[in-house]
């Protein structure tokens, strides 16, 4: 074989900050109580009790476990609002759209080579993202907007049993769409869609972990990544914003085949 | 007497509180206005008082009414007083109540409201200025009758809809006298103080505007934009709640607050689900299951036999109808949401869940998901397979990589 040729060395990089770290898991957390709460609301279990109806409260926990789940959900997503301001490059708002010209090449590439699974034969490095990739970002902005209409609609239908300011700021909601029922069936309509959301999610993630190995699961625990040495600058030429990092492959010819970078 | 009590917050008590004190001050600035207007006028209309007693009733029956109204308004028993002053001393106002595209169960509503001065007061006799099924008069001397009362009290008038306004076919589907709903509509509402568009299809429509609406029919606000339009939608709207707006009116002069869809707070603010006497079931997670199991004998919640309880605004759970005789609800039958906007189409009654258009008869938002999802599953499956195969050669070299390293690792 000729992969004794190239010595694939990786260093860690901090990619995902604590704040980045803690909104992620709050918000997974958030949308798994809220979408299984959610669902038992909409449909909840048939049970026979002899026991008179003061005595037990449990449907009500349910709505109020939702209810305060939402208003966590909100926080955590007005503190990642703030920190896609001040975060590190791979928070940046910027990270999410696909606005620059590279970013458009990296939605190619990973059309091409990761749903599509192409072959990839240039092994640019910088087709490789060392946070999310462009089209992730991207599904995050779709995310994001799911969530807003997902805060809107169910503070909206909130809002009427509510006399604090936060609900009361939807009071909008339900006039423009005429009544609750429209605004609960795509209150409803939309858990499904961030369902679909997290299955396309949790498997890419996985794709990822395991094709390139580069601590792609891990890294939202540790926020560490692996990334090639090949691809950070030596330590004497870091100094303010430096040149952009070099893009071209090191490879020869030759080596071109087992690189273990190319996922 | 019956007590009808709305405030049920620390904010509803604030909010009445600052309510009674407004209505306080616009009462002594009315009265003085009245006690002038009645000087000039007074042989000319006749007040709210003296009609009620020219008709045989008697004070006391007068007082009553005032003390219904009041209650039914909202309002605290020091109002009550203010209630009946008005009464005295305002001059009648004449009311012109247009039928389009309607079944007539608004004011089947209205006649049968609880205190017999409501219809007599406000319809049959003081202000049956037309109203084409009540009133006497038929044909043109309708009309004329209609026509003399909008000249007469020009920017005076109240104005009552009942119906909504077919706009397909140039608005033929709904003529009368020879003349369309809207020509007739945009006429009345031209000099009219106050318009007040009584139950479902004036207010939003109702089964006229169900898919696929074939008249076009819309309510009425989508026709007349440069006035205010209470809206007091139902299917139909409670009688006393029909009373209680226009009696507001007639006493305080001013409409009564309204909330973002123009709907009378003091009836519209709280949904059927939250003055529902079977409300402690829900939180406790007690339901009916269908209509003959044990839980629907033993009075659970309908919730989960597609009950619109929670998502109606109305006054059925504490006004109640026939009298305060019963509820839908009370009666053993969910909600249908008669009050809410385009009820017809986010059936079928008996879900919980309307159904999905386009996505077949009767589908759920839960069917559609469950399949997509079921669906996705099954192609990043089909994905990951493909993927291990696509990318075999990459994963064997890195495979034999990493297995070469764990061969060199140092154990010392």
């Amino acid at each position: 074989m000729a992969t004794a040729k190239k010595d694939l060395t990786f260093k860690r990089v901090y990619v995902w900050e604590l704040p980045v770290r803690i909104f992620h898991w709050a918000n997974a957390l958030c949308i798994t109580v809220l979408a299984a709460t959610g669902f038992v609301i909409a449909n909840p279990p048939a049970i026979m009790s002899s026991t008179e109806a003061s005595g037990q409260f449990w449907f009500g926990t349910v709505r109020y476990i939702h209810f305060a789940t939402a208003y966590i959900f909100l926080g955590v997503m007005l503190l990642r609002i703030y920190w896609a301001f001040v975060g590190n490059r791979y928070a940046s708002w910027r990270s999410f759209l696909p606005l620059t010209r590279k970013a458009l090449q990296n939605i190619r590439h990973v059309l091409q080579i990761d749903i599509l699974l192409g072959v990839d034969k240039e092994h640019r490095l910088g087709n490789i993202a060392i946070g999310h990739n462009a089209v992730a970002g991207a599904s995050y902005v779709v995310l994001f907007f799911l969530a807003l209409v997902q805060v809107a609609t169910g503070f909206g239908l909130y809002e009427p049993m509510s006399a604090f300011f936060v609900a009361d700021l939807f009071g909008w909601v339900i006039p423009l769409f005429g009544s609750d029922f429209t605004v609960r069936l795509i209150h409803h309509g939309v858990t499904w869609l961030m369902i679909l959301f997290v299955i396309i999610h949790v498997y890419l993630v996985f794709y990822h972990d395991w094709l390139e190995g580069r601590g792609e699961v891990s890294s939202m625990f540790s926020g560490y990544k692996f990334v090639l040495t090949d691809r950070i600058k030596p330590e004497d030429t870091l100094e303010g914003e430096a040149p952009p990092a070099q893009e071209e492959a090191p490879w020869t010819e030759e080596e071109k085949t087992p690189a273990a970078e190319a996922h | 007497m019956k007590i009808v009590t709305f405030i049920t917050s620390d904010a509803d008590k604030r909010h009445n509180f600052v309510i009674v004190h407004y209505f306080i001050l616009q009462h002594d600035y009315k009265q003085t206005k009245n006690a002038a207007e009645m000087k000039s006028n007074k042989n000319k209309r006749e007040t709210y008082l003296q009609s009620v007693l020219k008709q045989g009733y008697s004070r006391r029956d007068f007082m009553k009414f005032a003390t219904y109204m009041a209650a039914y308004m909202g309002l605290e028993t020091s109002v009550v007083g203010q209630v009946a002053k008005q009464l005295e001393n305002t001059p009648r106002i004449p009311v012109i109540w247009e039928h389009y595209q309607e079944c007539t169960c608004c004011s089947e509503s209205f006649i049968r409201s609880d205190h017999p001065i409501v219809s007599d007061i406000i319809l049959d006799k003081i202000s049956l200025d037309y109203t084409l099924t009540l009133m006497a008069a038929s044909g043109h001397q309708a009309e004329a009758a209609k026509h003399a009362t909008m000249e007469k009290y020009h920017g005076e008038y109240i104005l009552c809809v009942e119906g909504s306004v077919p706009l397909g076919d140039d608005g033929n589907y709904c003529c009368i006298a020879g003349r369309t709903a809207i020509d007739h509509l945009k006429e009345a509402a031209e000099g009219a103080a106050v318009i007040i568009a009584w139950g479902s299809c004036a207010s939003n429509g109702c089964v006229q505007a169900a898919y696929p609406n074939p008249t076009e029919a819309v309510p009425i606000h989508k026709i007349i934009k440069n006035k205010p339009i209470v809206r007091v939608p139902g299917c139909p709207p409670i009688g006393e709640v029909m009373a209680g707006v226009i009696v507001h009116y007639v006493t305080f002069g001013t409409l009564p607050e309204l909330d973002r869809l123009n709907r009378p707070k003091a009836f519209y603010a709280k949904r059927i689900h939250d003055s529902c006497y079977r409300r402690p079931y829900y939180d406790a997670g007690l339901f009916a299951e269908s209509f003959d199991d044990e839980n629907a004998k033993k009075g659970y919640c309908l919730y989960k036999v597609g009950c619109r309880g929670p998502m109606t605004y109305n006054s059925c759970g504490t006004i109640k109808w026939n009298n305060g005789v019963s509820f839908p609800i009370q009666s053993g039958h969910g909600c249908i949401g008669c009050s809410e906007d385009n009820f017809w189409d986010n059936g079928p009654f008996y879900e919980r869940i309307s159904s999905l258009n386009g996505f077949g008869i009767e589908a759920s938002a839960d069917q559609v998901g469950k399949a997509t999802a079921a669906a996705l599953g099954v192609g990043v499956t089909a994905h990951a397979i493909a993927a291990n195969v696509a990318k075999r050669n990459e994963l064997k070299n890195s495979i034999a990589e990493g297995t070469r390293n764990e061969k060199q690792v140092k154990e010392d």
